[in-house]
């Protein structure tokens, strides 16, 4: 395109563009810093990696999860009779074994905290004003902390003579 | 709903809708599901009888249901994987999320008789 159909185009002729330039030694063309330039007055640490971490983390979790999970349906749902078979006894005959105490242990912390990261970009995503944002996190942190809680005491104190 | 104004994504949007949605439900049973197994610390019977009603024919379905939810959020969290990890994966997100959803009827079709089979039996009679 030459110089002569910028107005056809809907753009005005340039300053300064063709063969005459209007910068010169003595007049230079005004200097632009390149975008998100690290300059003196960046702060030293920025917010850090926590973001990525997060997202690496929802990834390794849900690898492991797979396993824990699905595992855990067939052995509850499908295996020996399904749900049918379910009750006290057969909680006792399983953690009577550090295997599936670990097993469950895993599966707890995991699902929790890949539950409960998801959650935070939800509310993130839709709680669009500061204070609601704040509340729900609060309400997610609480009951996260207290189901991990809870759970790993279960399992950690489970007693097969209670009775 | 305003008309006309939804925005209809492809495949890739309406995955990522299912995916949340179900990853959000899977949290909230998670959660309850921790508080019954803390019965066991209360007492035999109170499990027992909380355990009692998942046997029931209708809590059979939303146990159906709970199993569908958690298959589709699996498959596709490893789908989503592959379309960040592998470096194909962005090329071929339609084709895995047409085998997710392949892999997931047949399993849900496997899944039928195992986990509605009691309940099926209770309704009509053994
Ligand atoms: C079974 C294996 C699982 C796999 C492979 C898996 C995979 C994933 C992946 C890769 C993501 C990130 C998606 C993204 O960044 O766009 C994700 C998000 C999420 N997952 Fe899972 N997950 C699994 C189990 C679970 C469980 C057990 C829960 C509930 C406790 C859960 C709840 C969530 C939630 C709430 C999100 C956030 C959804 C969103 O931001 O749209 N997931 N999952």
């Amino acid at each position: 395109m030459s110089t002569t159909d910028t107005a056809a185009s809907g753009i005005g002729p340039v300053e300064g563009a063709g063969d005459f330039s209007a910068y010169s030694v003595d007049n230079p063309a005004p200097f632009i810093e390149a975008p998100r330039k690290r300059t003196k007055k960046t702060p030293k640490s920025t917010r850090g990696n926590f973001e990525m971490y997060g997202w690496l983390f929802m990834r390794l979790s849900g690898i492991v999860l797979v396993v824990l999970v699905l595992g855990h349906l067939l052995i509850q749902l499908v295996l020996d009779g399904g749900v049918s078979k379910i009750g006290f006894a057969f909680v006792a005959g399983r953690w009577a074994s550090p295997w599936w105490q670990a097993w469950d242990l895993a599966m707890l912390w995991l699902a929790m905290l890949h539950g409960s990261n998801g959650l935070r970009t939800v509310i993130n995503d839709y709680a669009e004003r500061a204070g609601t944002r704040l509340w729900l996190k609060g309400l997610l942190y609480t009951a996260t902390v207290f189901t991990i809680l809870l759970g790993t005491l279960v399992i950690f104190t489970f007693d097969p003579n209670i009775r | 709903m305003p008309a006309g104004t939804l925005y209809r994504g492809r495949e890739g949007m309406w995955s990522w809708v299912a995916h949340r949605v179900t990853g959000v439900l899977i949290f909230f049973f998670l959660f309850v599901h921790v508080l019954d197994t803390a019965l066991v610390r209360v007492s035999p019977e109170q499990y027992d009888n909380v355990v009692a009603t998942y046997k029931s024919p209708i809590v059979a379905l939303l146990e159906y249901g709970l199993v569908a939810a958690i298959l589709f959020h699996a498959l596709n969290g490893l789908r989503v994987i592959a379309v960040d990890f592998w470096s194909k994966g962005p090329r071929y997100q339609k084709q895995m999320l047409w085998s997710v959803v392949g892999i997931w009827v047949v399993l849900m079709f496997g899944a039928l008789y195992p986990v509605l089979g009691h309940a099926f039996r209770e309704v009509f009679g053994s």
